[in-house]
């Protein structure tokens, strides 16, 4: 990420990003100088009575990937699922100078925010293909849809071998492949990424990060990587959080925690 | 075997008509997982708005279009005014909802039209097309009017991209939502679209069965039997269980007794449902425990 972090003016934001009427007095800058893609404060959760977030402050800069780490339960799911508001939240979300908190999901996805979910989202019943084209429902350049198809069985030639099958005959790696590639067929600004490791052989969560990796540099999206495979979201991160029980316990630079052997034996368990 | 052969072509023509609102409440039951009983009603309703269309003095092909359009218009309004506030109560509420919606609209046109019986045009001519002595020309044409009707349709799910919308979000209203689907107008669309196709096929009914308040009633059941025995989730299913039930109607009602026809109905949905309740294209759902 180097080289990005050099050339960071006022151009360094997301290309697509909107006029900005505040003059950016919204947008904190992260360390690198940098407005922050996304930018949440005070962001709290329930289902039902019981609390699951608890006033949860985290950003992601404009083109960088932050993770966020944390036990089974610690709130990383409904993390993801306020950000696009699919349960009721209180607090801010910030997405490029924009309020974002309160609008419908749907809206939201239309901003440019992909969700590869928790359990896939998989069309079950209809093509592998369709699953795709599905991803790029919103956009009006409709022309660019098949090239863009064709660079995902590029990215996951799994997935071109059963374009024409029905989506639920998959395997859950399969899926998985799937669902990252309907999140990028938006040509997102922010990809919210829940365990995509999940399911998957070790060898092809390699693969699957270093396509994200390489995605997130060719095309400068913004990532959300919410993960247990600790290990592996720190290797591809450059900012992370700790999440206990719905408060965030410790965040930094990747690198730092990744360095930190206190940290990493008594959060990260690796 | 002349007259069998009579028998099962008539039936296919009336199968047209089963197939068609069997299809519409396909539709309604993806989205919402529930039978929509007043479907028939609305189709009988846009009827006589058609009549109305043209006593009016309005060429027929005129008042055939204005009234699908205004189906569709109607389709959407019951979705958004009506549906959309019951649709996350229990399932008992919704149903009533729709058996309401069945009184109201047969109340309505018996009370804006009268409950007499009235006569309905036919477009197509009276004497058979092209000589065949098997079918009239208004069986041929509605015949005619119905396929153009589900290829058009085949080819809106099959091949758009707010068609594929549609059918993802009745599946998954969810991962819809994720990825920037309006779920909630892809329904109201689904509803205008039944609508739509419930005004054809009772528009093509009419002039055979004449038009009054009750005149779908025994439609809608023929139709769903069609639906359930081609299976209640599979949209091609439903429209051929609609031609297998037309015809199994008009050969029964030919050589067994026509006082039997309704009952048939009766008997392919009890007998789906005992022997084979997923119907014969449906999906058996299997449940991992």
């Amino acid at each position: 990420m180097s080289d990005v972090a050099s050339g960071a003016g006022p151009s360094a934001g997301p290309p697509q990003a909107g006029p900005d009427p505040l003059g950016g007095s919204t947008v904190v800058p992260d360390r690198r100088g940098a407005p922050s893609l996304l930018e949440v404060r005070g962001l709290a959760a329930q289902y039902g009575p019981t609390r699951v977030l608890h006033g949860i402050d985290f950003a992601v800069a404009g083109s960088g990937i932050t993770t966020i780490l944390g036990a089974n339960g610690a709130g990383k799911t409904t993390l993801l699922r306020a950000v696009c508001n699919m349960i009721r939240t209180s607090g801010e979300v910030v997405l490029a100078g924009e309020r974002i908190d309160g609008l419908p999901t749907e809206t939201i996805v239309r901003r440019g925010v992909a969700h590869v979910p928790d359990g896939r989202g998989t069309f079950m019943n209809l093509s592998v293909e369709e699953n795709l084209r599905l991803g790029a429902h919103t956009r009006k350049d409709r022309r660019e849809i098949g090239a863009d198809c064709d660079r995902m069985y590029a990215h996951f030639p799994r997935l071109k071998e059963r374009r024409r099958q029905q989506a639920g005959t998959l395997s859950g790696g399969e899926q998985q492949m799937l669902a990252v590639s309907r999140a990028l067929m938006l040509r997102p600004r922010l990809l919210l990424l829940d365990e995509p490791s999940f399911g998957l052989a070790p060898l092809i969560v390699q693969q699957l990060f270093e396509i994200l990796k390489s995605i997130n540099q060719a095309d400068r999206i913004g990532m959300l990587l919410v993960e247990q495979n600790a290990a592996m979201a720190l290797s591809l991160a450059d900012q992370a959080y700790l999440l206990e029980t719905g408060r965030v316990v410790m965040s930094g630079s990747a690198a730092a925690i990744r360095s930190d052997e206190q940290i990493r034996r008594s959060y990260l368990g690796y | 075997m002349d007259q069998l052969l009579h028998q099962i072509l008539s039936g296919l023509a009336t199968g047209g008509i089963y197939a068609s609102v069997a299809l519409a409440l396909v539709m309604i039951y993806q989205a919402t997982h529930l039978v929509n009983f007043a479907q028939g009603e609305m189709a009988m309703f846009t009827t006589y708005i058609a009549w109305a269309l043209l006593q009016a003095g309005l060429p027929y092909w005129a008042a055939f279009a204005i009234t699908v359009v205004g189906a569709f218009v109607l389709g959407v309004a019951i979705e958004r005014i009506i549906v959309r506030p019951v649709e996350n109560s229990p399932i008992l509420a919704v149903v009533i909802v729709f058996i309401a919606l069945l009184v109201i609209f047969n109340s309505i046109a018996g009370w804006i039209f009268t409950y007499t019986i009235k006569p309905f045009p036919s477009p197509f001519p009276a004497e058979p097309l092209f000589g065949n002595p098997y079918l009239s020309s208004h069986e041929l044409g509605s015949m005619a009017i119905t396929l153009v009707v589900l290829l058009l349709l085949f080819v809106f799910f099959r091949f758009t991209p707010l068609g594929l919308a549609m059918r993802a979000a009745a599946q998954n209203p969810v991962s819809s939502r994720l990825v920037g689907i309006r779920v909630g107008w892809m329904l109201a669309l689904g509803w205008g679209l039944a609508a739509a196709i419930g005004s054809i096929a009772g528009m093509m009914v009419a002039p055979t069965v004449f038009l009054e308040p009750n005149m779908m009633g025994g439609i809608l059941l023929y139709a769903f039997a069609g639906a359930l025995l081609g299976g209640i989730d599979s949209p091609g299913g439903a429209v051929l269980g609609g031609f297998i039930v037309g015809v199994l109607e008009n050969v029964v009602g030919a050589y067994v007794g026509s006082e039997l026809k309704l009952t048939l109905a009766l008997v392919v949905i009890i007998g789906v449902l005992v022997v084979k309740p997923s119907g014969l294209f449906g999906k058996v759902h299997v449940v991992r425990v």
